[in-house]
């Protein structure tokens, strides 16, 4: 019948979850960039705090840029910003887009010299800004940090709150996302860290969100299988069902438990390139929002 | 020696005409899917047209809306239509699709030899019957007018029919005679001495108790009568369905008898039984209308349900409790005879020991049974008479099917084969409007008849199978685009219809009327066709019935009252049936002077051997026989059949729902595309079913082409009814080839 | 005012009528539906038994796709009837992922599309296409609010359902059972 609803709900592809990976992943570095601003530890991690941050202007254009690709009717894409609805993630999300993306592009402004240590504004007005946002750091630090994790939970909330897909429907997703978004932002730091401590710090710090979500993993199923039938048959995509493999192998296994043994071993001095759990954990972050929208998309009610 | 015709397959058709005409198709299509239709350039017209419907042959009137664009919008009922009551079925709805298919045939095709091989070139009107008018001149000079045929079942029949009759022949044929209502017309009027018409007379509306054997009402969407089953069931009435498949209509009935195929007349007897042993029938309607009691009583007294249990499977007191619940019911009680029953070859006798149950039960004339109809006697429009013919289409068939009352159209297909009376073979085929290769079984014999005639002009709307056969191709306008004959259906009341033209036709087609009179002229027979305009002709028919063309176009329908207060028989009254004794047969006089049983007798059918299934068949409620399949609308809410297998037979032969597996027959006939399988519990182990009307074989119809199996070409092995000459088609089986070739021939 | 449908299973054939109706009267595309025909049957043969359902939207009460809307442009109107402003919608999807019944489909053009109760009818005291076609009358539309409307009269009088009233959505389609 009408295409992609019937006879199974195929509405959103590529793009949505593309779009929640790389503002989780965004969220992730900006929170911790932020953290340390205010605690004054910009010396101490200067990856986290400076160098870090450049790629999430960038992501954050790519995944609104994926979100712009996957409206139907994209003439009308500015019609997102003439209210605000706060019953519907979808606009306070891309409200909350709106904060995050502008302080992005702040926060590499102010740190461009860390990468081009000769770089000059050349206009006075810029100058003046420049001098204008340095001086408020600490406020925009804790501007973004609020926004940041908001944006973070944003990304599980835009799935959870849909009543309709009995696997989305769980409130654990939204601290799902956030802790899977801080570990890729802690993998993302640990990949462009130059300092041992600072990366020693982000492996512990990545250690202990992959290990929150696999506890919060273990309650959303305990959740779901204690819940309706339609939650239970929810659960069945992964236990048994098409998305099995998929998940246990790539998203668990090789995104967070393979990851994580990587980064314990080397806190016990073996040599591990630190390459490889980092890209583990993206990869394994990506395929985590792959799975999630698709799958969820299968579940339904049976009526 | 003349060259044999071929069936032309579209890789064959000669010029570029028709790749422009694909072009403005795929734009037609994107347009349709826009939701906007991009037809011609047509002027802003908000106004209502009357019509009557053309998808079935029930013709439901309705009106014909157009949008702001002046674009053909929507059609719906007529509120004042005794057959519609304003509503029209999905076909009937969906009709605006047969007008905005783009796969329609747009121009006359001729016949033609391009570098050794066989194909068409279009052609002018003036060029296409020009050659037809003089084809038949000469077929008729040779052989006498009485070799040409006419195949019809549409409304344009009639004017092909006048000329036909005009040259001196009376070979009209309708498929919906052999290929389906006709055993029940000969078994009706064997017994009551009148058939039961169309619309049927079954007075269900008031029903209390409605019998159906084998009839998927609801999924053959005869209007007048699933509404009236939908009011009967919402005032409390019984619905019994015998069906070996639980059909929509089983599931909505109070008893279901799932039957085993083939084996309907033995209940019946059984019923029969049950009713005269516990004396349930009606003493005093048998006592003073029928004749024979006494023999039937005789003839069933050994048919017990016991004995039927054997036979049916059903049991002994389902059957006695189902008896007496009609029993209880009667007058106001229908055992419905149904409409497609030719199946087994002894379908006139089964449908005469429906016709005795109901003059058991006294239903015949009564409210809730059967009402006597009425209806308006339209004027003809001044015309010489008809030559009189030197031989009729009986004499193709000497001593053959004595009691058909209409012309066969098996039997003129099958005597069209040069062999059998060569002094009765047919050398002409006119074709209007029925896709007789997906229609007539024995699709062999249908080719052959086909390869042998000297002139074979097809008549319709869209490209089919038969459009491949024809020496000329007219195409004529949908409906929605011509005026046509009166409608005047029998009904409780008389009653008239309009069909008038909501817009002008698309691309060079043209109705039947125009083309009939433009041949009979060429012919000289121009004085049968008077009229100057079909206006005029139809405003004089109006004026003679009080009314007018200019009112009609106002009111679409005109309801008269009854002539006589006798839409039901009065009480305590004697009636004269039109039978041999006066009264309702029970024993059949007329039967036995022919030599057939006088009273029904089951005799057993052959059932499926080992791997092999019962191929039953029925409708959808989307569509039309064969004929609507390419239809935008109706394709989108049923693209193709499916084959129902039940699960047990499923689980025999792997098969899942969604798999595509392609059919063979008892003769080793295989299904030339696959079909979707359906397991599902509402079918027996015995049988397998699918919906008639899809497989279609000509690539020209750019929805319908390869989608589905065509139950038609698997019918190689046709039980006929010595009777009146039906083609039973029920009596094939099939097994599943399991691979998906098919599929991909569709591609 | 609540305007609301109830259909009658128990006469309903299944003849898709309704659906061919609402694509004619509403232009909805070829290829797409906003009502549809759903056939359960339950049971081994031959102890069967079959329910027919036309559904479309639901018009809920607390509807998830209002609610979700970004823009506003899912909205509730006259009636309690949800419907879609074309110029508002950005068509992400959003309400059609929230509907429990999928009863909403991306249109061509770019918007969301739904039933609408076939509103522009009901504005000129007609009923919906899909109930005034209906050749069983299974169908039958009215306000709920008005004791002595024919959908107020067969609620007290029969058997009723909703679909999944579970999920909270205070459905307006009743099935009479």
């Amino acid at each position: 019948m009408n295409p992609m609803i019937d006879p199974q709900l195929n509405i959103w592809h590529w793009h949505i979850p593309l779009y929640l990976f790389l503002g989780g992943l965004a969220a992730g570095i900006l929170f911790f960039a932020a953290l340390y601003t205010i605690q004054g530890k910009e010396k101490l991690y200067p990856a986290a705090v400076k160098r870090a941050p450049f790629i999430t202007p960038f992501i954050l254009v790519i995944g609104l840029l994926a979100l712009l690709l996957d409206l139907n009717n994209k003439p009308y894409f500015w019609q997102l910003y003439t209210t605000l609805r706060l019953e519907s993630p979808m606009s306070w999300g891309a409200w909350t887009l709106m904060v995050v993306t502008p302080i992005s592009f702040i926060w590499c402004a102010l740190n461009i010299r860390e990468i081009f240590p000769s770089f000059d504004w050349k206009y006075r007005w810029i100058k003046r800004l420049e001098s204008f946002f340095t001086k408020y750091k600490i406020a925009m630090s804790w501007v973004l940090l609020i926004f940041s994790v908001i944006l973070g939970i944003y990304t599980g909330i835009l799935f959870s709150a849909f009543n309709a897909r009995p696997l989305w429907n769980t409130s654990i997703l939204g601290p799902l996302f956030l802790a899977s978004g801080l570990s890729t932002g802690a993998a993302y730091i640990m990949l462009v860290s130059r300092s041992h401590a600072e990366r020693v710090m982000f492996s512990k710090i990545d250690i202990v969100l992959i290990g929150i979500e696999l506890f919060l993993i273990i309650h959303m199923f305990m959740g779901f299988l204690a819940s309706t039938q339609v939650q239970i048959d929810a659960a069945g995509l992964f236990l048994g069902g098409p998305y099995t493999v998929v998940f246990w192998v790539f998203v668990v296994f090789l995104g967070m438990v393979l990851p994580a043994i990587l980064e314990v071993l080397e806190l016990n001095k073996f040599r591990v390139p630190v390459l490889i759990p980092g890209l583990l954990v993206l990869f394994g972050g990506l395929m985590f929002r792959f799975v999630i929208a698709y799958a969820g998309q299968a579940s339904r009610w049976l009526y | 020696m003349k060259s044999r015709r071929e069936f032309i397959k579209i890789s064959a058709l000669g010029l570029g005409g028709f790749a422009l005409a694909g072009g403005a198709g795929m734009a037609l299509r994107t347009a349709l899917n826009q939701g906007m239709p991009g037809a011609a350039e047509l002027t802003p017209d908000l106004t209502r047209t009357p019509t009557y419907c053309e998808v079935c042959f029930w013709r439901c009137a309705g009106w014909v809306y157009k949008d702001e664009q002046g674009r053909l919008w929507k059609i719906t009922g007529n509120d004042d239509d005794p057959l519609c009551h304003g509503r029209l079925c999905p076909r009937g709805t969906g009709g605006v699709g047969m007008y905005y298919d783009e796969d329609r045939l747009r121009t006359p095709l001729m016949r033609t030899m391009e570098n050794g091989k066989q194909t068409y070139r279009e052609a002018s009107w003036e060029e296409a019957l020009d050659f037809i008018a003089r084809r038949l001149k000469e077929i008729a000079a040779e052989h006498g007018p009485e070799c040409i045929a006419l195949f019809t079942h549409g409304s344009g029949g009639e004017y092909f029919s006048t000329l036909l009759q005009a040259m001196g022949s009376t070979s009209v044929a309708a498929p919906s005679y052999s290929q389906c209502r006709g055993p029940r017309e000969v078994a009706f009027i064997t017994t009551y001495g009148q058939g039961l018409e169309s619309p049927e007379i079954t007075d269900i509306r008031d029903t209390r108790c409605l019998v159906l054997i084998g009839s998927h009402l609801g999924e053959n969407m005869h209007n007048t009568q699933v509404q009236e089953m939908s009011d009967a069931l919402a005032k409390g009435a019984t619905i019994i369905t015998v069906d070996p498949r639980f059909s929509v209509v089983a599931g909505k009935s109070k008893y279901w008898l799932p039957i085993k195929p083939a084996t309907d007349l033995a209940l019946l007897l059984a019923w029969i039984h049950v009713i005269i042993e516990e004396e349930l029938y009606d003493k005093e309607y048998v006592e003073r209308h029928t004749y024979g009691f006494e023999q039937l009583r005789t003839h069933v007294r050994s048919f017990t349900p016991e004995w039927a249990y054997g036979i049916t499977t059903i049991e002994p007191a389902t059957t006695r409790r189902t008896a007496r619940e009609m029993a209880a019911a009667s007058p106001a009680v229908i055992i419905h005879p149904g409409r497609h029953v030719t199946w087994y070859g002894d379908d006139t006798q089964r449908l005469r020991a429906v016709a005795i149950l109901n003059a058991l039960l006294g239903s015949w004339g009564r409210r809730g049974g059967f009402y006597m109809p009425d209806r308006v006697q339209v004027p003809q429009y001044p015309r010489p008479p008809f030559p009189e013919p030197a031989r009729t289409w009986r004499e193709a068939f000497p001593d053959r099917y004595p009691l058909a009352d209409l012309a066969l159209a098996s039997g003129i297909c099958e005597a069209s084969i040069p062999g059998a009376t060569p002094e009765c073979n047919f050398k002409a085929w006119i074709v209007n409007g029925t896709n007789l290769l997906m229609t007539l079984p024995d699709q062999e014999q249908t080719k052959e008849a086909l390869r042998s005639l000297d002139l074979v002009v097809v008549v319709d709307t869209m490209p089919a199978e038969i459009t491949g056969w024809a020496d000329v191709v007219l195409p004529e306008c949908t409906y929605l685009e011509r005026y046509d004959i009166i409608r005047n259906s029998p009904a409780r009341n008389p009653n008239i219809a309009l069909r008038a033209p909501a817009t002008g036709p698309l691309y060079n087609t043209k109705p039947a009327y125009w083309m009939a009179k433009e041949l009979a002229v060429r012919m000289g027979l121009g004085d049968y066709f008077a009229w100057e305009s079909i206006e005029e002709m139809l405003d004089w028919q109006f004026k003679e019935l009080g009314t007018s063309l200019e009112e009609m176009m106002r009111t679409g329908v005109k309801n008269y009252p009854r002539n006589f207060d006798d839409i039901y028989f009065a009480d305590g009254r004697d009636i004269e049936f039109f039978t041999n004794t006066g009264k309702i047969e029970l024993w059949s006089t007329t039967m036995e002077a022919a030599g057939f049983d006088p009273l029904p007798v089951y005799t057993p059918h052959e059932e499926p051997s080992e791997g092999y299934y019962r191929l039953n068949y029925g409708r959808a409620p989307m569509h039309t026989f064969a004929r609507t399949a390419n239809n935008p609308n109706l394709a989108d809410l049923m693209e193709e059949n499916d084959l129902w297998v039940n699960p047990v037979v499923a689980g025999l032969w792997g098969l899942k729902t969604g798999d595509y597996v392609r059919l063979q027959n008892q003769d080793g006939i295989v299904s030339t595309f696959s079909i979707k399988v359906r397991v599902t519990e509402r079918i027996r182990w015995d049988s397998v079913y699918m919906v008639h009307g899809f497989g279609h074989a000509d690539r020209r119809l750019g929805r319908a082409y390869g989608r589905g199996i065509n139950d038609t070409e698997l019918m190689s092995r046709v039980h006929y009814d010595p009777i009146m000459g039906g083609t039973g088609m029920r009596g094939n089986f099939v097994t599943f080839i399991l691979d998906d070739t098919g599929k991909e021939a569709r591609s | 005012m609540r305007y609301a449908m109830v259909i009658d299973t128990k006469k309903c054939v299944g003849c898709s009528d309704c659906v061919v109706a609402c694509q004619t009267e509403n232009k909805v595309p070829i290829g797409y539906a906003r009502d549809w025909v759903v056939e359960v049957t339950t049971g081994t043969y031959p102890h069967l038994q079959m329910e027919i359902r036309s559904e479309r939207c639901n018009q809920c009460e607390n509807a998830p796709c209002v609610r979700c809307c970004p823009t506003g442009s899912s909205h509730y109107s006259t009636g309690g009837i949800v419907l879609v402003k074309p110029r508002r919608c950005i068509g992400c999807g959003a309400c059609i992922t929230s509907c429990p019944y999928d009863a909403r489909f991306p249109h061509p053009k770019g918007h969301v599309d739904k039933c609408t109760f076939c509103d522009h009818r009901i504005k000129e005291g007609n009923q919906p296409a899909c109930v005034e076609v209906c050749p069983t009358r299974c169908m039958y539309f009215g306000n709920l609010d008005d004791p002595g409307s024919e959908v107020s009269k067969l609620l007290r009088q029969r058997r009723y359902k909703t679909l999944i009233p579970e999920a909270g959505t205070k459905p307006h389609l009743y099935f009479l059972t």
